[in-house]
This record gives structure tokens, sequence and C-alpha cells, in this order.
């Protein structure tokens, strides 16, 4: 069945369809609908959940991760703001290996006070140990909340989903809502081996001396090792099923080039009519769409590389004292591999100022020569 | 001609709210009642929105833009900063429902068991205005929310905060309504007088939440005073006094007004009846206990 929904409903129909049993958020501008929604699934009896209406995000990570310690599937929702307020419980949702899934609805930091898009919430929790998946379009946002409970609860990691403020939350696409039947056989009930549960007495999250935390965190690395096969291996059952295959990167027209350009989020759409342009010109460039951020796809990225001989990547977001997020963890990839060629990395479009193709095109452009750590587009 | 109310406005007419906004006439008595000098703190609410975006501000006091839990933490902080300076600036902490009972109560609670020296105002329009009609902990028994849809309308009763407030000792502890401005206005300028954490909670009715027609606010307002829901009285250093003794409205005529309780039915009317008549014999009851029932 296809129906035409926003972003944020795209996300509340996929915690529907994968069966979420507990619901805890926390409404947020431009996250609000995605739990408005849910309240109005489980009123109408068309989802059986509990949704808890916390008083706080904080709350809410902390609810999902109780309902998940009791072997529940749990999902929230929360941007920006909401976000960083679960931080302390984000960490707390990983290091316990509880497969919480979430929404994040990319929207800058205040202050000032803002509701529109960039990456740095989400990208500030990179190292809390949460997969993170950023999302084109609502199919993606719905296939991947489905994927994302199946690959977290393989691995035992929680995962976040993010889609752009407005440019994604908020505007309506048609997005295929796959029959039940088979959503339930390719994501079958949660069942975890361990779980709050009076016939076994075990005690979670206890005090860990140095003698065995340092494996616990070995072991969680081991966990996202294995998230990037089972990420490439949910997402092409999930083609099979279904008819969408899905991957840690997109390669757009990345057959026979010397460019590759690097993009994640609702622009990369705008990218990819950027690249059919200039393919139509005659050159020779393609996009590479992150959709994986962590775990980070290494290989992936150091296999796009070996065949072009230069890299241009956007960024949405800043670390504050360096340079483009995606930039530094891409060049950092290829280091090792003394891959020599020249990347640049631009920043564009924080707090939500268009992209637009114009743009776009200016950066290719401009990639050219000694490239510089940290190019700042369109500043006034 | 004597004005009951202050002259001086220290709201300008800019303001981003929406019409018959009870929260923006709130601030406008506020601040007439606290005069210039005075340092607001606002966390994310509606009033984060109606002062007006940057560069602009309708406000004609410095205004702090804060995180939506943190009302009173920041306001602490604000004060701590003036008392080392010497200074005799009154701090505000200008918050919303939401920002009050549900999120930033961890610091309220705090700043009010330290006694920190703010003026702490919760204007309660009863949800989640900010981000479109969400229940908080504020929103009364029945009510429709986009959280609580009417099928499963809010089933929990309103969260007795000013009582939460008394509970903390704090020195002055009240209760207001926009349509009783003169009230409210000496109730703040009373609170300015005492040290320590001070607790106001003033009722602001949201046409575009509550579903009623904006030219309706102040008699929405008034009758929510009259109806005996939200009655108006101030806690002194534990001694409870109603600032307006009589209770001749009742529930229906009150939620009759308004789209967010369309849904419900006569029994539970009735049974909201009883309880708003059974807390107002309680308050009563309170006065009685101190003996301060002279008007
Ligand atoms: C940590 C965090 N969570 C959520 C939000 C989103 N948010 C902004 S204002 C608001 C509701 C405010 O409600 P209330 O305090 O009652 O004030 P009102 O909007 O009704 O004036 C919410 C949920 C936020 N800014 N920060
Ligand atoms: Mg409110």
């Amino acid at each position: 069945m296809k129906k035409v929904v926003t972003g944020n409903y795209a996300a509340s129909y996929g915690a529907k369809v994968s069966r979420a049993e507990v619901v805890a958020a926390y409404p947020i501008t431009p996250q609000t609908q995605i739990v408005e929604k849910i309240a109005s699934f489980v009123a109408n009896n068309e989802m059986d959940a509990e949704y808890i209406k916390v008083e706080s995000e904080h709350s809410a990570m902390a609810a999902c991760v109780g309902a998940s310690a009791a072997g529940c599937r749990a999902y929230t929702a929360t941007s920006a703001q909401g976000l960083a307020l679960m931080h302390e419980m984000l960490h707390w949702a990983a290091n316990a290996r509880l497969p919480v899934v979430m929404a994040n609805v990319n929207r800058a930091m205040g202050p000032p006070w803002t509701v529109w898009t960039d990456q740095n919430d989400s990208l500030s929790q990179r190292d809390t140990g949460w997969l993170q998946f950023y999302c084109e379009n609502s199919q993606e946002v719905f296939d991947t909340t489905i994927q994302a409970y199946k690959i977290c609860e393989k691995i035992g990691l929680p995962g976040m989903l993010v889609l752009d403020a407005f440019i994604l939350s908020h505007t309506s696409e048609p997005v295929e809502i796959y029959d039940q039947d088979r959503i339930d056989k390719f994501l079958p009930k949660y069942n975890p081996r361990y779980k709050l549960e009076p016939s076994e007495t075990h005690a979670f999250g206890g005090l860990t001396t140095p003698e065995w935390y340092y494996e616990l965190r070995y072991k969680i690395q081991s966990a996202m090792d294995e998230g990037l096969k089972e990420i490439e291996s949910v997402g092409k059952d999930f083609g099979k099923m279904f008819g969408r295959k899905y991957g840690l990167i997109e390669k757009y027209r990345c057959d026979d080039i010397d460019t590759l350009l690097v993009m994640s989020g609702s622009t990369a759409s705008t990218g990819k009519e950027v690249i059919d342009r200039l393919r139509d010109n005659g050159e020779r460039i393609g996009l590479a769409r992150m959709r994986v951020f962590r775990p980070f796809p290494k290989q992936e990225m150091r296999k796009l590389a070996e065949d072009v001989n230069k890299i241009i990547v956007i960024d949405r977001n800043i670390s504050f004292g360096n340079e483009g997020i995606f930039f530094s963890e891409l060049k950092s990839a290829l280091y090792n591999e003394n891959t020599d060629i020249p990347v640049y990395g631009f920043i564009a479009g924080l707090g939500g100022r268009d992209i637009t193709m114009k743009d776009i095109e200016g950066m290719i452009k401009k990639a050219d020569g000694k490239p510089k750590d940290i190019i700042w587009w369109g500043l006034k | 001609m004597k004005l009951t109310i202050p002259g001086e406005e220290l709201m300008g007419h800019g303001n981003l709210s929406c019409q018959g906004c009870g929260g923006s006439l709130a601030m406008r008595y506020a601040l007439k009642a606290l005069g210039r000098d005075t340092i607001a703190v606002i966390p994310a609410c509606c009033w984060s929105i109606i002062d007006g975006p940057f560069p602009y501000s309708c406000l004609k006091i410095p205004v702090f833009h804060t995180a939506f839990e943190t009302a009173a933490s920041a306001a602490s902080g604000v004060s701590a900063a003036m008392k080392i300076k010497g200074k005799k600036t009154t701090v505000l902490a200008w918050a919303g429902d939401g920002g009050t009972f549900d999120i930033g109560i961890q610091a309220l609670s705090g700043a009010a068991e330290r006694g920190d020296n703010i003026i702490y105002i919760c204007y309660d329009n009863e949800a989640y205005m900010n981000t479109g009609i969400q229940r908080s902990s504020a929103t009364p028994y029945g009510a429709w929310t986009t959280t609580t849809p009417a099928k499963k309308f809010k089933s929990a009763p309103k969260k007795n905060m000013v009582e939460i407030m008394v509970a903390h000792k704090i020195p002055y502890t009240a209760t207001a309504c926009i349509a009783y401005p003169e009230d409210f206005i000496k109730k703040i300028k009373k609170a300015k007088g005492f040290q320590g954490t001070k607790y106001i909670q003033v009722l602001a009715p949201c046409p575009t939440g509550w579903r009623y027609d904006p030219a309706k606010t102040i008699e929405l307002s008034k009758m929510a005073v009259e109806s005996g829901i939200y009655p108006l009285y101030e806690v002194e250093n534990g001694i409870y006094k109603i600032s307006r003794k009589a209770k001749n409205k009742t529930v229906k005529e009150y939620i009759k007004m308004q789209g967010r309780f369309s849904h419900l039915t006569g029994e539970v009317i009735d049974e909201m009846q009883k309880n708003v008549d059974k807390e107002w014999e309680l308050l009563i009851r309170k006065e009685e206990f101190y003996g301060h029932t002279k008007e």
C-alpha cells in the first residue's frame, strides 16, 4: 500500500510496523509529529504499545532503556536539544547493549534558538556507541526503522536514524507501506537472551573494576564491526523481500569517475541532480551518499577512493576547533592506506541555510589546487 | 485619575504572540509590577518566540534565553552574579507550565530548597503550546491535546504544582490569573519584598490550544477563577489566604466554551465538578486552619 506521508510520519509508521512495544517520547519541533502520530495510533488501537508520555528526554531514553532491559522493543524520537539532554542515557543504552531504536530529526543546536536543520546534534553523539543512519527520503526513513531493529537486535547495540528537519521531516512523499505479515516475517518478535526476569537473577550494570571494564568496551567495538556486515546483509535481505536494497554507502554514478563527491542526508538528492547535469556535460564525477556514519564504513570508502584522484566532502556540520566531521572521518580512514589524493572539505548549510544545485556546483568548481582543511561556503 | 496598574509599558507592540494570547498579557503585567531593574531568564516555551526573532526583542529589559529544563538554575546563576556584584536587580525566571511542572521541576526544586533569590513565574496555559499542543502535567483531567487524543483524553489530574512549591517552605507562593491584573501585580510586588525563592503561577489561557474564540480570553480566564477551578490564593510563610472567595460558576459553564473538552460526557463533567468542589473545600479548610479568614 502506498501512502503519501511526511518524513516524520514515515518514522511513526516505521515504529508501528516494527511493532515497538514501549514508546517513551517527549515533544520537540520538528520531531513532534512523530510522537503525535504514535499517540493517535495507540489511542485508536492501531498499535499495541505502551506509550509513556515522559516529562523530559532524559526520562524518555531512561524509560526506553528500562523497557528494553525488560525484553521489549523500545522506541523514541527526538531532535537537537532533546538529543543533547539524552546524552547520559545514550551511553547507558549502548553500554548496557540494549537495541533501542530512535529517530532523530536533525536540527541545529541553540543558542540562538533555531529549528532548522544541520547535523551537529546527532554527530555530537558520535562516541556514545549508537549506530547512525542518515536517511535521504521518507521511504528510507520507514525502511531503515525496520532494518535498524533487525540489525541492532542482532548485534546488541542501539540505533539512531536521522532525518533532516523540515526538508525531510515535513515534506510529503509517497511511501510504500509493506504488508504487515511480510514485515513480521522479516522482523520477528524481540526475544533477548538476557532480560529482567524474576526466574533469572542477573544484576545488570554493577560496578566493574579495571579488570573487566576494558574488555566490555572491546566487545562494543567488535559489535560495531559486526554491525558493518549486518547492515549490508540485512540491507540485501530487505531488498530481496521488499524490492529496495540498502547498504553502507549509496554509490550514485560512481562508475568510471575521477572525482568523488561525498554527501549525506536529503541534500544528497540535490547532489544527485548536480551529478546528472555534470555527467551529461562529460565530467567524470560520482556521488557517495554516506548512509551509515557509525559504524564508519572505512573499507568501502577506501575502495571508492582507489579509483579517483579527487574527493569533495560537503559537511552540514562542524567540529569546532577542527573541521567538517565527515571530512575528518573520511581522511582518517584513508590515511593508513597511503591514499595520497586531495580531499576538499566544505562547510555548508548550517542552521538550515539552503544548499542549492548552484552551491554544490560552485563547491565542485572551487575544489582545485592544494586542498585546505576547511572551506566555508557562502559565508556572508 | 488614579491608575490601579502601573502605566509604564516594558513590553513593546511588536511581539509574536497569537491573537488573544494569555501568556503575552501575563508578561506585560508582570513587567509593570517588576519595573526596569529586572533581568528575565526564559527557557524554551512560547515566550522564546513571542519575544521576537534576532535581532529584535519586544521586552525593554535584558532577556536571557536558556535551555528548556534550566529556567530556575540559570536564574540562580544570574542571581548569584547580581549578589556578588552588589546589585539589587530582580531576577525573573519566566517559564511555561511544561518548563515548570515537567522538565524544569528538578531545577526549580533545587533552587527553592536552597532559597536562591529569584522570582519564578509560571505562565500556565496547561500544555506544551510552543510545539503544538501536547499534554503537560499541568493539563487538566479530561482535556484533549495532540498526545492525549479525544479517544484517550488526559486521564490524570493536573499536578498540583502550587502545593509542591508550598511544601518547599519558600517564603511566598501564589496563584494569579490574567483576568485579575491588580491582584496579579500586587502579588508580584509582594513577592519582590521577600528574600529567597518566590513562586507565582498565573493562569494564561491559550485560544489556539484550548480551542476557543480569541476574543474570549478574559471572559474564560474569569470563569476559571469564578468556578473555583483555578482559585486565586497566596501562601505567605505557610499562611494560606484566598484572594477571591466567591465560587459562583460551574465546571460545565467553563468547559463549554472550549473545544479541548468538547468530547466529554455528562458523567465525566459531574465527576470533574465533584473534584473541584472537594479541592475548593480543602483550600478553605487550609485557610481556616491558619485562622486567616478575614477578607
Ligand atoms: C530539551 C528540550 N526538549 C524539548 C524541547 C522542545 N520544546 C520547546 S518549547 C516546548 C513546550 C513548552 O511548553 P510550556 O513550558 O508549557 O510553554 P508554552 O509553549 O506552552 O508556552 C517544548 C516541548 C526543547 N526546546 N528542549
Ligand atoms: Mg504551556
